[in-house]
Protein backbone atom coordinates (compact mmCIF):
# COMPACT_ATOMS: atom_id res chain seq x y z
CA UNK A 1 0.00 0.00 0.00
CA UNK A 2 1.21 3.49 -0.88
CA UNK A 3 1.62 6.25 1.69
CA UNK A 4 -1.54 8.39 1.91
CA UNK A 5 0.49 11.53 2.36
CA UNK A 6 3.27 11.50 -0.24
CA UNK A 7 1.88 8.74 -2.44
CA UNK A 8 5.41 7.60 -3.22
CA UNK A 9 6.81 5.33 -0.55
CA UNK A 10 5.24 2.20 0.87
CA UNK A 11 3.07 2.72 3.93
CA UNK A 12 4.53 1.10 7.03
CA UNK A 13 2.23 2.38 9.73
CA UNK A 14 -1.41 3.06 10.34
CA UNK A 15 -2.27 6.27 12.16
CA UNK A 16 -5.71 7.04 13.54
CA UNK A 17 -6.55 10.69 13.95
CA UNK A 18 -9.65 12.58 14.83
CA UNK A 19 -10.07 15.69 12.78
CA UNK A 20 -13.26 17.72 12.62
CA UNK A 21 -14.88 14.93 14.60
CA UNK A 22 -14.24 12.42 11.91
CA UNK A 23 -11.98 9.55 12.49
CA UNK A 24 -9.45 9.25 9.73
CA UNK A 25 -7.15 6.33 9.26
CA UNK A 26 -3.95 7.27 7.49
CA UNK A 27 -1.46 4.83 6.06
CA UNK A 28 1.92 6.47 6.15
CA UNK A 29 5.50 5.82 5.17
CA UNK A 30 8.20 6.17 7.82
CA UNK A 31 9.18 9.70 6.85
CA UNK A 32 5.63 11.08 6.62
CA UNK A 33 4.85 9.36 9.93
CA UNK A 34 7.87 11.10 11.44
CA UNK A 35 6.51 14.47 10.21
CA UNK A 36 3.41 13.76 12.26
CA UNK A 37 5.45 12.86 15.27
CA UNK A 38 5.06 9.13 15.01
CA UNK A 39 8.15 7.06 15.10
CA UNK A 40 8.11 3.77 13.26
CA UNK A 41 10.09 0.69 14.21
CA UNK A 42 13.37 1.91 12.75
CA UNK A 43 14.95 4.20 15.28
CA UNK A 44 18.05 6.25 14.70
CA UNK A 45 19.78 4.33 17.45
CA UNK A 46 19.82 1.23 15.32
CA UNK A 47 22.17 2.78 12.82
CA UNK A 48 25.36 2.82 14.87
CA UNK A 49 24.33 -0.52 16.28
CA UNK A 50 24.00 -2.00 12.80
CA UNK A 51 27.37 -0.51 11.78
CA UNK A 52 28.95 -1.96 14.84
CA UNK A 53 27.44 -5.35 14.31
CA UNK A 54 28.64 -5.40 10.73
CA UNK A 55 32.19 -4.62 11.90
CA UNK A 56 32.45 -7.36 14.48
CA UNK A 57 34.48 -10.27 13.26
CA UNK A 58 35.89 -8.25 10.40
CA UNK A 59 38.68 -6.78 12.51
CA UNK A 60 42.28 -7.47 11.48
CA UNK A 61 43.66 -10.77 12.73
CA UNK A 62 40.41 -11.83 14.32
CA UNK A 63 40.17 -15.56 13.97
CA UNK A 64 37.17 -17.62 14.99
CA UNK A 65 38.77 -18.47 18.34
CA UNK A 66 39.01 -14.81 19.34
CA UNK A 67 35.43 -14.24 18.23
CA UNK A 68 34.04 -16.40 21.02
CA UNK A 69 33.37 -15.10 24.53
CA UNK A 70 35.35 -17.32 26.94
CA UNK A 71 32.57 -17.25 29.52
CA UNK A 72 29.32 -17.71 27.61
CA UNK A 73 30.60 -18.82 24.22
CA UNK A 74 28.85 -16.06 22.29
CA UNK A 75 30.35 -15.83 18.82
CA UNK A 76 30.82 -12.72 16.76
CA UNK A 77 28.19 -13.86 14.31
CA UNK A 78 25.65 -14.49 17.10
CA UNK A 79 26.34 -11.02 18.42
CA UNK A 80 25.87 -9.66 14.94
CA UNK A 81 22.55 -11.42 14.54
CA UNK A 82 21.00 -10.43 17.85
CA UNK A 83 22.67 -7.15 18.75
CA UNK A 84 22.77 -8.46 22.32
CA UNK A 85 25.70 -9.37 24.55
CA UNK A 86 25.68 -12.83 26.11
CA UNK A 87 27.11 -12.10 29.55
CA UNK A 88 29.16 -9.60 31.53
CA UNK A 89 32.44 -11.04 30.25
CA UNK A 90 31.37 -10.25 26.67
CA UNK A 91 31.87 -6.59 27.54
CA UNK A 92 35.53 -7.22 28.32
CA UNK A 93 36.00 -9.59 25.42
CA UNK A 94 34.56 -7.20 22.83
CA UNK A 95 35.65 -4.04 24.63
CA UNK A 96 37.57 -2.40 21.76
CA UNK A 97 34.62 -2.65 19.44
CA UNK A 98 32.20 -1.71 22.18
CA UNK A 99 34.10 1.37 23.26
CA UNK A 100 33.70 3.04 19.89
CA UNK A 101 30.11 1.88 19.57
CA UNK A 102 29.24 3.19 23.02
CA UNK A 103 30.78 6.54 22.21
CA UNK A 104 28.58 6.82 19.17
CA UNK A 105 25.46 5.58 20.94
CA UNK A 106 25.85 7.55 24.14
CA UNK A 107 28.40 10.25 23.40
CA UNK A 108 30.75 8.71 25.95
CA UNK A 109 31.98 5.33 27.15
CA UNK A 110 32.84 6.10 30.77
CA UNK A 111 30.22 5.38 33.39
CA UNK A 112 29.95 8.18 35.96
CA UNK A 113 26.71 7.21 37.68
CA UNK A 114 26.02 4.99 40.67
CA UNK A 115 28.70 2.54 41.75
CA UNK A 116 28.01 -0.92 43.10
CA UNK A 117 28.22 -1.70 46.77
CA UNK A 118 30.13 -4.75 47.92
CA UNK A 119 27.76 -7.69 48.24
CA UNK A 120 29.64 -9.17 51.16
CA UNK A 121 27.50 -8.46 54.24
CA UNK A 122 30.55 -9.16 56.48
CA UNK A 123 32.22 -6.09 55.08
CA UNK A 124 30.09 -3.63 56.99
CA UNK A 125 32.85 -1.09 57.63
CA UNK A 126 33.53 -0.74 53.98
CA UNK A 127 29.82 -0.62 53.18
CA UNK A 128 29.29 2.18 55.66
CA UNK A 129 32.31 4.02 54.32
CA UNK A 130 31.03 3.74 50.76
CA UNK A 131 27.54 4.86 51.75
CA UNK A 132 28.86 7.94 53.44
CA UNK A 133 31.22 8.71 50.57
CA UNK A 134 28.33 8.47 48.17
CA UNK A 135 26.23 10.83 50.22
CA UNK A 136 29.09 13.32 50.30
CA UNK A 137 29.59 12.89 46.59
CA UNK A 138 25.94 13.65 45.95
CA UNK A 139 26.15 16.77 48.07
CA UNK A 140 29.31 17.88 46.28
CA UNK A 141 27.64 17.40 42.92
CA UNK A 142 24.52 19.23 44.06
CA UNK A 143 26.70 22.10 45.23
CA UNK A 144 28.59 21.98 41.92
CA UNK A 145 31.83 21.47 43.78
CA UNK A 146 33.28 19.33 41.03
CA UNK A 147 36.83 19.22 42.30
CA UNK A 148 35.74 17.75 45.59
CA UNK A 149 33.34 15.45 43.76
CA UNK A 150 36.13 14.14 41.56
CA UNK A 151 38.32 13.22 44.53
CA UNK A 152 35.39 11.52 46.27
CA UNK A 153 34.67 9.62 43.10
CA UNK A 154 38.29 8.44 42.91
CA UNK A 155 38.16 7.22 46.46
CA UNK A 156 34.90 5.40 45.80
CA UNK A 157 36.41 3.76 42.77
CA UNK A 158 39.35 2.54 44.87
CA UNK A 159 37.00 1.10 47.47
CA UNK A 160 34.93 -0.62 44.82
CA UNK A 161 37.90 -2.41 43.29
CA UNK A 162 37.96 -5.92 44.72
CA UNK A 163 40.85 -7.27 46.86
CA UNK A 164 42.19 -4.06 48.24
CA UNK B 1 6.09 -11.66 49.44
CA UNK B 2 2.91 -13.45 48.60
CA UNK B 3 2.45 -15.41 45.41
CA UNK B 4 -0.62 -14.46 43.40
CA UNK B 5 -2.27 -15.65 40.22
CA UNK B 6 -4.71 -12.80 39.87
CA UNK B 7 -4.61 -9.12 40.68
CA UNK B 8 -7.07 -6.62 41.98
CA UNK B 9 -6.29 -3.03 41.24
CA UNK B 10 -2.55 -3.28 41.62
CA UNK B 11 -0.44 -0.80 39.81
CA UNK B 12 -3.20 1.65 39.03
CA UNK B 13 -2.17 4.39 41.43
CA UNK B 14 -1.01 6.50 38.51
CA UNK B 15 -4.62 6.81 37.32
CA UNK B 16 -5.15 9.24 40.18
CA UNK B 17 -3.91 11.99 37.87
CA UNK B 18 -2.90 14.07 40.86
CA UNK B 19 0.65 14.82 39.86
CA UNK B 20 2.01 18.18 38.68
CA UNK B 21 1.09 19.25 35.12
CA UNK B 22 -1.49 16.47 35.01
CA UNK B 23 -3.45 18.36 32.36
CA UNK B 24 -0.61 17.54 29.94
CA UNK B 25 1.43 14.79 31.60
CA UNK B 26 -0.32 11.48 32.26
CA UNK B 27 2.39 9.52 33.97
CA UNK B 28 6.08 9.23 34.68
CA UNK B 29 8.08 6.03 34.60
CA UNK B 30 11.66 5.33 35.61
CA UNK B 31 13.30 1.96 35.13
CA UNK B 32 16.73 0.57 35.91
CA UNK B 33 18.19 -2.43 34.08
CA UNK B 34 20.30 -4.72 36.26
CA UNK B 35 21.95 -8.09 35.70
CA UNK B 36 23.46 -10.52 38.15
CA UNK B 37 27.15 -11.21 38.02
CA UNK B 38 28.15 -14.77 37.14
CA UNK B 39 24.96 -15.46 35.22
CA UNK B 40 24.58 -15.24 31.47
CA UNK B 41 22.14 -12.65 30.11
CA UNK B 42 18.64 -13.69 29.13
CA UNK B 43 19.26 -14.74 25.54
CA UNK B 44 22.10 -17.08 26.51
CA UNK B 45 20.71 -18.53 29.74
CA UNK B 46 19.05 -21.93 30.07
CA UNK B 47 16.08 -22.80 32.28
CA UNK B 48 18.16 -23.88 35.28
CA UNK B 49 20.03 -20.60 35.21
CA UNK B 50 16.83 -18.59 34.86
CA UNK B 51 15.35 -20.47 37.81
CA UNK B 52 18.41 -19.59 39.91
CA UNK B 53 18.14 -15.93 38.88
CA UNK B 54 14.46 -15.86 39.80
CA UNK B 55 15.22 -17.42 43.20
CA UNK B 56 18.05 -14.97 44.01
CA UNK B 57 15.95 -12.01 42.91
CA UNK B 58 13.06 -13.16 45.05
CA UNK B 59 15.24 -13.74 48.08
CA UNK B 60 16.74 -10.26 47.75
CA UNK B 61 13.34 -8.66 47.17
CA UNK B 62 12.01 -10.31 50.35
CA UNK B 63 14.60 -8.33 52.25
CA UNK B 64 13.58 -4.92 50.92
CA UNK B 65 11.18 -2.66 52.75
CA UNK B 66 9.08 -1.86 49.68
CA UNK B 67 8.63 -5.39 48.33
CA UNK B 68 8.57 -7.47 51.51
CA UNK B 69 4.77 -7.12 51.70
CA UNK B 70 4.35 -7.25 47.95
CA UNK B 71 3.21 -9.76 45.37
CA UNK B 72 5.01 -12.28 43.19
CA UNK B 73 3.45 -12.98 39.81
CA UNK B 74 5.09 -15.87 37.96
CA UNK B 75 4.19 -15.33 34.33
CA UNK B 76 3.80 -18.95 33.33
CA UNK B 77 1.42 -19.58 36.22
CA UNK B 78 -0.88 -16.78 35.15
CA UNK B 79 -3.87 -17.32 32.90
CA UNK B 80 -3.56 -15.60 29.55
CA UNK B 81 -6.22 -12.91 30.30
CA UNK B 82 -4.40 -11.97 33.51
CA UNK B 83 -1.17 -11.52 31.60
CA UNK B 84 -2.96 -9.30 29.09
CA UNK B 85 -4.31 -7.20 31.94
CA UNK B 86 -0.78 -6.66 33.25
CA UNK B 87 0.25 -5.56 29.78
CA UNK B 88 -2.71 -3.20 29.43
CA UNK B 89 -1.73 -1.59 32.73
CA UNK B 90 1.78 -1.03 31.38
CA UNK B 91 3.22 -3.05 34.27
CA UNK B 92 5.01 -5.55 32.07
CA UNK B 93 6.45 -5.61 28.58
CA UNK B 94 5.21 -7.67 25.65
CA UNK B 95 8.40 -9.72 25.94
CA UNK B 96 7.60 -10.68 29.51
CA UNK B 97 4.04 -11.87 28.93
CA UNK B 98 4.75 -13.58 25.63
CA UNK B 99 3.02 -12.39 22.52
CA UNK B 100 0.03 -14.09 20.99
CA UNK B 101 0.68 -17.81 20.80
CA UNK B 102 4.12 -17.68 22.39
CA UNK B 103 4.46 -18.65 26.04
CA UNK B 104 6.13 -16.20 28.46
CA UNK B 105 9.88 -16.82 28.89
CA UNK B 106 10.75 -19.46 31.51
CA UNK B 107 10.84 -18.12 35.09
CA UNK B 108 9.83 -14.65 34.04
CA UNK B 109 7.89 -12.75 36.63
CA UNK B 110 6.79 -9.50 38.17
CA UNK B 111 7.37 -8.47 41.78
CA UNK B 112 4.97 -5.73 42.74
CA UNK B 113 5.00 -3.58 45.86
CA UNK B 114 1.75 -3.61 47.79
CA UNK B 115 1.16 0.07 48.36
CA UNK B 116 2.63 1.87 45.39
CA UNK B 117 3.56 1.40 41.76
CA UNK B 118 7.02 0.04 42.29
CA UNK B 119 8.05 -3.28 40.84
CA UNK B 120 10.64 -5.54 39.29
CA UNK B 121 10.36 -7.47 36.06
CA UNK B 122 12.45 -10.62 36.38
CA UNK B 123 14.07 -12.50 33.51
CA UNK B 124 13.03 -10.08 30.86
CA UNK B 125 15.76 -8.96 28.46
CA UNK B 126 17.79 -8.15 31.56
CA UNK B 127 17.68 -10.22 34.73
CA UNK B 128 16.05 -7.37 36.62
CA UNK B 129 14.17 -4.34 35.45
CA UNK B 130 13.27 -2.15 38.42
CA UNK B 131 10.50 0.28 37.64
CA UNK B 132 8.42 2.98 39.20
CA UNK B 133 5.28 4.34 37.60
CA UNK B 134 3.59 7.42 39.07
CA UNK B 135 0.89 9.80 37.91
CA UNK B 136 1.67 13.25 36.59
CA UNK B 137 5.07 14.81 36.03
CA UNK B 138 7.15 13.47 38.92
CA UNK B 139 10.49 12.35 37.55
CA UNK B 140 12.50 12.96 40.71
CA UNK B 141 10.03 11.11 42.87
CA UNK B 142 9.91 8.11 40.50
CA UNK B 143 13.71 8.14 40.41
CA UNK B 144 14.01 8.29 44.20
CA UNK B 145 11.77 5.25 44.58
CA UNK B 146 13.64 3.14 42.07
CA UNK B 147 16.99 4.31 43.39
CA UNK B 148 16.00 3.32 46.93
CA UNK B 149 14.93 -0.13 45.81
CA UNK B 150 18.16 -0.50 43.84
CA UNK B 151 20.21 0.44 46.90
CA UNK B 152 18.47 -2.18 49.00
CA UNK B 153 18.71 -4.92 46.38
CA UNK B 154 22.36 -4.05 45.83
CA UNK B 155 23.11 -5.00 49.42
CA UNK B 156 22.03 -8.58 48.72
CA UNK B 157 22.79 -9.14 45.05
CA UNK B 158 26.04 -8.95 43.15
CA UNK B 159 25.30 -6.95 40.02
CA UNK B 160 27.23 -7.29 36.77
CA UNK B 161 29.30 -4.11 36.83
CA UNK B 162 32.30 -2.94 34.81
CA UNK B 163 34.53 -0.12 36.12
CA UNK B 164 34.47 1.66 32.76
CA UNK B 165 31.08 0.71 31.29
CA UNK B 166 29.05 0.68 34.51
CA UNK B 167 26.04 -1.60 34.95
CA UNK B 168 26.16 -4.21 32.20
CA UNK B 169 23.05 -4.91 30.17
CA UNK B 170 22.07 -7.33 27.48
CA UNK B 171 21.73 -4.52 24.94
CA UNK B 172 24.54 -1.94 24.63
CA UNK B 173 21.93 0.85 24.33
CA UNK B 174 21.12 0.42 28.05
CA UNK B 175 24.58 0.02 29.53
CA UNK B 176 26.06 2.40 32.14
CA UNK B 177 23.30 3.67 34.35
CA UNK B 178 20.74 1.23 32.91
CA UNK B 179 18.32 4.11 33.37
CA UNK B 180 15.36 4.79 31.14
CA UNK B 181 13.08 7.58 32.29
CA UNK B 182 9.91 8.28 30.31
CA UNK B 183 7.15 10.80 30.52
CA UNK B 184 3.82 10.17 28.83
CA UNK B 185 2.43 13.44 27.49
CA UNK B 186 -0.78 14.43 25.74
CA UNK B 187 -0.12 17.05 23.08
CA UNK B 188 -3.36 17.66 21.15
CA UNK B 189 -2.84 21.39 20.68
CA UNK B 190 0.63 20.96 19.22
CA UNK B 191 -0.83 18.38 16.83
CA UNK B 192 -3.76 20.65 15.88
CA UNK B 193 -1.53 23.66 15.32
CA UNK B 194 0.89 21.42 13.38
CA UNK B 195 3.80 22.42 15.57
CA UNK B 196 4.36 18.87 16.76
CA UNK B 197 6.88 17.87 14.08
CA UNK B 198 9.16 20.74 15.02
CA UNK B 199 8.88 20.07 18.74
CA UNK B 200 9.58 16.36 18.40
CA UNK B 201 12.46 16.96 16.04
CA UNK B 202 13.92 19.29 18.65
CA UNK B 203 13.63 16.54 21.22
CA UNK B 204 15.74 14.14 19.18
CA UNK B 205 18.44 16.78 18.83
CA UNK B 206 19.02 17.00 22.57
CA UNK B 207 19.65 13.33 23.28
CA UNK B 208 16.04 12.35 23.92
CA UNK B 209 13.75 10.07 21.99
CA UNK B 210 9.99 9.77 21.61
CA UNK B 211 7.40 7.41 20.30
CA UNK B 212 3.67 7.50 19.76
CA UNK B 213 1.61 5.62 22.30
CA UNK B 214 0.55 2.38 20.76
CA UNK B 215 -2.97 1.15 21.05
CA UNK B 216 -3.88 -2.45 20.53
CA UNK B 217 -2.07 -4.07 17.65
CA UNK B 218 0.33 -1.87 15.74
CA UNK B 219 -1.96 1.13 15.57
CA UNK B 220 -0.77 4.46 16.79
CA UNK B 221 -3.25 6.48 18.77
CA UNK B 222 -3.00 10.17 18.03
CA UNK B 223 -1.79 12.85 20.40
CA UNK B 224 -0.10 10.71 23.06
CA UNK B 225 3.67 10.66 23.09
CA UNK B 226 6.23 9.07 25.33
CA UNK B 227 9.43 11.08 25.74
CA UNK B 228 12.52 9.29 27.13
CA UNK B 229 16.23 9.68 27.52
CA UNK B 230 18.08 8.11 24.61
CA UNK B 231 21.51 7.69 26.20
CA UNK B 232 22.34 5.87 29.42
CA UNK B 233 26.14 6.15 29.67
CA UNK B 234 28.53 9.02 30.39
CA UNK B 235 26.14 11.03 32.56
CA UNK B 236 24.98 10.56 36.12
CA UNK B 237 21.44 9.37 36.78
CA UNK B 238 20.60 12.76 38.25
CA UNK B 239 21.87 14.55 35.15
CA UNK B 240 19.81 12.31 32.87
CA UNK B 241 16.71 12.91 34.99
CA UNK B 242 17.27 16.67 35.21
CA UNK B 243 17.81 16.98 31.49
CA UNK B 244 14.59 15.11 30.70
CA UNK B 245 12.79 17.16 33.34
CA UNK B 246 13.93 20.40 31.75
CA UNK B 247 13.03 19.44 28.19
CA UNK B 248 9.63 17.95 29.05
CA UNK B 249 8.86 21.06 31.07
CA UNK B 250 9.53 23.04 27.91
CA UNK B 251 7.28 20.77 25.85
CA UNK B 252 4.52 21.21 28.44
CA UNK B 253 4.92 24.97 28.13
CA UNK B 254 4.71 24.79 24.31
CA UNK B 255 1.59 22.69 24.56
CA UNK B 256 0.00 25.16 26.97
CA UNK B 257 0.88 28.04 24.67
CA UNK B 258 -0.64 26.19 21.72
CA UNK B 259 -3.79 25.59 23.78
CA UNK B 260 -4.04 29.30 24.51
CA UNK B 261 -3.64 30.07 20.81
CA UNK B 262 -6.44 27.64 19.94
CA UNK B 263 -8.69 29.14 22.58
CA UNK B 264 -7.98 32.67 21.37
CA UNK B 265 -8.20 32.07 17.61
CA UNK B 266 -10.60 29.17 17.27
CA UNK B 267 -12.65 29.00 20.43
CA UNK B 268 -15.90 27.94 18.79
CA UNK B 269 -14.23 25.25 16.73
CA UNK B 270 -12.44 23.84 19.78
CA UNK B 271 -15.50 24.04 21.99
CA UNK B 272 -17.53 22.23 19.37
CA UNK B 273 -14.87 19.58 18.93
CA UNK B 274 -14.58 18.96 22.67
CA UNK B 275 -18.32 18.72 23.26
CA UNK B 276 -18.83 16.46 20.26
CA UNK B 277 -16.14 14.15 21.56
CA UNK B 278 -17.87 14.16 24.94
CA UNK B 279 -21.26 13.62 23.35
CA UNK B 280 -20.07 10.58 21.43
CA UNK B 281 -18.47 9.03 24.50
CA UNK B 282 -21.50 9.82 26.61
CA UNK B 283 -24.15 8.40 24.27
CA UNK B 284 -22.58 6.01 21.75
CA UNK B 285 -23.98 2.48 21.70
CA UNK B 286 -20.99 0.78 20.11
CA UNK B 287 -17.43 2.02 20.06
CA UNK B 288 -13.95 0.67 19.31
CA UNK B 289 -11.00 1.20 21.65
CA UNK B 290 -9.17 3.29 19.04
CA UNK B 291 -12.14 5.63 18.71
CA UNK B 292 -12.36 5.89 22.50
CA UNK B 293 -8.70 6.90 22.68
CA UNK B 294 -9.18 9.61 20.10
CA UNK B 295 -12.35 10.94 21.70
CA UNK B 296 -10.66 10.88 25.11
CA UNK B 297 -8.01 13.10 23.63
CA UNK B 298 -10.67 15.67 22.73
CA UNK B 299 -12.34 15.46 26.14
CA UNK B 300 -8.99 15.66 27.93
CA UNK B 301 -8.21 18.80 25.97
CA UNK B 302 -11.60 20.18 27.00
CA UNK B 303 -10.78 19.55 30.65
CA UNK B 304 -7.41 21.25 30.32
CA UNK B 305 -9.08 24.29 28.77
CA UNK B 306 -11.85 24.21 31.41
CA UNK B 307 -14.48 23.86 28.72
CA UNK B 308 -15.98 20.74 30.28
CA UNK B 309 -16.89 21.34 33.90
CA UNK B 310 -18.04 17.94 35.11
CA UNK B 311 -15.57 15.28 34.14
CA UNK B 312 -12.45 14.43 36.09
CA UNK B 313 -9.12 13.41 34.60
CA UNK B 314 -9.27 10.36 36.84
CA UNK B 315 -12.38 9.16 35.04
CA UNK B 316 -10.73 9.62 31.66
CA UNK B 317 -7.71 7.61 32.79
CA UNK B 318 -10.03 4.96 34.14
CA UNK B 319 -11.81 4.73 30.78
CA UNK B 320 -8.48 4.53 28.99
CA UNK B 321 -7.37 1.48 30.98
CA UNK B 322 -10.62 -0.34 31.62
CA UNK B 323 -11.98 -0.28 28.08
CA UNK B 324 -9.04 -2.23 26.67
CA UNK B 325 -10.09 -5.72 25.67
CA UNK B 326 -8.67 -7.81 28.54
CA UNK B 327 -10.01 -5.40 31.17
CA UNK B 328 -13.38 -5.31 29.45
CA UNK B 329 -13.59 -9.10 29.42
CA UNK B 330 -12.75 -9.16 33.10
CA UNK B 331 -15.55 -6.70 33.84
CA UNK B 332 -17.95 -8.69 31.67
CA UNK B 333 -16.79 -11.95 33.23
CA UNK B 334 -16.65 -13.57 29.80
CA UNK B 335 -14.71 -13.40 26.58
CA UNK B 336 -16.31 -11.02 24.12
CA UNK B 337 -16.53 -11.02 20.34
CA UNK B 338 -15.36 -7.81 18.68
CA UNK B 339 -18.93 -6.60 18.21
CA UNK B 340 -19.96 -7.45 21.77
CA UNK B 341 -16.84 -5.76 23.10
CA UNK B 342 -17.71 -2.54 21.27
CA UNK B 343 -21.20 -2.38 22.76
CA UNK B 344 -20.05 -3.46 26.22
CA UNK B 345 -17.37 -0.76 26.06
CA UNK B 346 -19.91 1.89 25.10
CA UNK B 347 -22.25 0.97 27.93
CA UNK B 348 -19.40 0.95 30.47
CA UNK B 349 -18.40 4.47 29.41
CA UNK B 350 -22.00 5.69 29.49
CA UNK B 351 -22.39 4.42 33.05
CA UNK B 352 -19.17 6.07 34.23
CA UNK B 353 -19.96 9.42 32.65
CA UNK B 354 -23.55 9.33 33.91
CA UNK B 355 -22.25 8.91 37.48
CA UNK B 356 -19.97 11.84 36.87
CA UNK B 357 -22.91 14.01 35.77
CA UNK B 358 -25.03 13.15 38.79
CA UNK B 359 -25.48 16.31 40.92
CA UNK B 360 -24.83 14.51 44.24
CA UNK B 361 -21.54 13.15 43.01
CA UNK B 362 -19.03 13.13 45.86
CA UNK B 363 -15.89 13.02 43.81
CA UNK B 364 -14.54 9.88 45.38
CA UNK B 365 -12.36 7.81 43.15
CA UNK B 366 -14.25 4.56 42.86
ZN1 LIG C 1 4.98 9.28 2.68
ZN1 LIG D 1 29.87 -13.69 27.18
Amino acid sequence: MRCDSCGKSDAVIQLTQVENNEMRVLHLCASCAADRGVETETQQVNEPLADFLAQIGKGAGEGPAKGRCPACGLTASQLRQTGRLGCGVCYTHYDDHLRSLLRRLHGGSKHVGKMILPADPEDSDRTARILSLRRSLQKAVDAEDFEHAASLRDELRRLNTPDQ
Amino acid sequence: MREATSLSNSGLEWLAADGPSSDVVLSTRVRLARNLESHRFALRSDEAEREAIFASAREAAERTRSLREGTVLAMRRLAEPTRRILLERHLVSKELVGDGEREPPAFSGLFLAGDDSLGIMVNEEDHLRLQSLVSGFRLREAWRRVDGLDEELGMHLRYAFHPEFGYLTSCPTNVGTGLRASVLVHLPALVLTQEIGKVLQGITQVGLTFRGLYGEGSEVVGNFFQISNQTTLGKTEEDLIDHLQKIVQQVVTYEQQARNVLLRDARTVIEDKVWRAYGLLRYARSISFEEVMNLLSGVRLGLGLKLLPRVRVYTLNQIMIFTQSAHLEKLAGASLSAGDADSYRASYIRRLLATEEAPDHEGNSQ
